[in-house]
């Protein structure tokens, strides 16, 4: 490795092979990392059982509906809760300030899973709400929503001084203010943040189980009990939710790139 | 047009950058310039004279009417007058034909047809009709201003407030623009001009607001104040810019 001089390295990087290079080196990495996992397993003798695990494909499948049911349910409420808090951390009122202030912290500064315990097991059972489904959409859209407020205010506040006066200069209200020139140019700078916290909502929704929702990690684990398998499970797991997340992150990174040349 | 002034102090923070300032533009001036060192407060007292900035005291007049306080009555006001900024401040995510029709459809009442209509002759007018699909970032600075100007000037503004509308631009660029301003000054358009391009200025403005530390020093027809500044800061100021002129 040590070999090669560092400006030579750079030429290679920004040479127009790049692209076949890339597959290449993509090749390379997937046979390298495939013998790896091989060895792995040889030395744990693991005894693959794929029948066993097959029998609870609609099971499976079940799960991985409901975890995309949820994932949908909470991303909407995120989206909602995260304007809310925005726009309260930016209202005129001091009390509204310090409330939603406080919930993005606690919320943000505490585990999900304290969060979806203390939230189904004495919050909702206090309000007689009782359908875990319900309760786990609503809690998983509060957490992720928290974060979401920040990615939103960071991009308000960077829509500077200078266009909050044009928009008076030629005169907008404070209400067109924020329709006409506030929200369309924050929503693109948010853009990327969003999707990127729309993939760690898909994954946090497996925390779910906590509360008893049967979405798609709780099913594998009822399936490996069941059928005294472990990574016949676990390995359909991963690719479940990487069909979901992989698309979600590489539009973040379009959007990112985008954003980018943009400006 | 006649503007007043007695006793205007616009307060930042602790930071007095009007401070007192008082003068009236003799008759009936058609292109009045602030002129003054930097941070005597030409900016800010174009915005107080175009009704953007309240002021924390005094009294403000133009042609014989107090400027209101009040936000919403400040904005009525406001509406009626067009202003163009240093830095070009065209809405980004729109083309410069949505940046000049949009607020004439929000602010000023027109139907979409007559706005995009109105934008066009007036980008026509200002040599931007080739351009008027492309957004702020594919045009150059000359352009962005001129589609500045364009937008301030489609609802037939009373007064066009312009401050330091070239001091963005390259040379090239700068008279480029500095003859868009003459032209409108000679149609009659109502301008007052912040600036520090004081050839310029005393070819167009026929008075001279002269501001240094928030006060004003002189308040002059155009020619005399050229012609024979009385105070010792504006002969200072005018001394300094013309020796490399
Ligand atoms: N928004 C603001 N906040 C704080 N101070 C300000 C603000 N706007 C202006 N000032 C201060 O007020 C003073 C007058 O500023 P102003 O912009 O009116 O000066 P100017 O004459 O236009 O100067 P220049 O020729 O450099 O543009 C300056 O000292 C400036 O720092
Ligand atoms: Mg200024």
């Amino acid at each position: 490795m040590g070999g090669v001089p560092a400006d030579e390295t750079v030429k290679v990087v920004a040479s127009p092979r790049n692209g076949g290079r890339e597959v290449v080196v993509a090749l390379g990495l997937l046979v390298g990392v495939s013998l790896a996992v091989q060895a792995l397993f040889a030395s744990v003798r693991y005894e693959w059982n794929w029948a066993a695990a097959w029998e609870y494909r609609a099971q499976f499948f079940q799960g991985w509906l409901l975890t995309l049911g949820i994932a949908a349910g909470a991303m909407g409420v995120s989206l909602v809760v995260g304007l809310g808090l925005m726009a309260g951390r930016r209202a005129p009122w001091l009390a509204v300030r310090m409330l939603c202030g406080g919930i993005v912290e606690v919320v943000r500064g505490t585990p999900l899973l304290v969060q979806l315990l203390i939230g189904y097991y004495i919050v909702a059972q206090q309000l007689k709400v009782s359908d875990p489904v319900v309760v786990g959409v609503l809690l998983l859209g509060l957490f992720e929503g928290a974060y979401l407020a920040e990615i939103f205010r960071g991009a308000v506040e960077s829509i500077g001084a200078s266009q909050r006066e044009a928009a008076r200069a030629v005169g907008f209200d404070a209400a067109q203010t924020y329709r006409f020139v506030i929200l369309p140019q924050a929503m693109r700078r948010a853009l990327p943040g969003t999707a990127g916290q729309m993939v760690s909502l898909v994954k946090d929704s497996s925390l779910l189980s906590v509360i008893g929702i049967e979405e798609l990690v709780q099913k594998v684990k009822i399936l490996n009990s069941a059928s005294y398998t472990a990574l016949e499970g676990y390995l359909p797991l991963a690719v479940a939710y990487l069909v979901v997340t992989l698309p979600l992150s590489r539009w973040a990174q379009a959007l990112e790139r985008r954003f980018h040349y943009e400006t | 047009m006649r503007l007043e002034a007695e006793g205007v102090v616009k307060r930042f923070g602790a930071f007095q950058a009007l401070d007192g300032a008082t003068f009236s533009t003799g008759g009936e001036s058609r292109v009045v310039a602030l002129l003054g060192p930097s941070g005597g407060g030409k900016s800010t007292l174009l915005r107080v004279l175009g009704c953007l900035l309240p002021v924390d005291g005094g009294v403000v007049r133009v042609d014989g009417v107090v400027l209101p306080a009040e936000e919403a009555e400040a904005r009525g006001e406001r509406r009626k007058n067009g202003f163009v900024f240093q830095g070009y401040n065209l809405f980004p995510h729109l083309t410069a034909l949505e940046n000049v029709a949009l607020p004439l459809r929000e602010v000023h009442g027109f139907e979409a047809g007559a706005a995009r209509e109105r934008a066009m002759e007036l980008l026509d007018r200002l040599g931007l009709k080739a351009h008027a699909g492309k957004r702020p970032a594919q045009l150059s600075g000359g352009q962005q201003q001129r589609a500045a100007i364009a937008r301030a000037l489609a609802p037939r503004p009373r007064l066009l407030l312009m401050d330091e509308p070239t001091s963005a631009l390259d040379p090239v660029m700068t008279g480029e623009v500095l003859e868009v301003i003459r032209e409108l000054a000679e149609e009659g358009q109502q301008i007052v001009l912040a600036t520090h391009e004081v050839s310029f200025a005393r070819r167009v403005a026929d008075w001279v607001v002269f501001l240094a530390a928030g006060k004003v020093v002189e308040s002059a027809g155009a020619e005399a104040f050229f012609e024979r500044p009385e105070s010792e800061e504006a002969r200072g100021y005018l001394g300094s810019l013309m020796r490399w002129r």
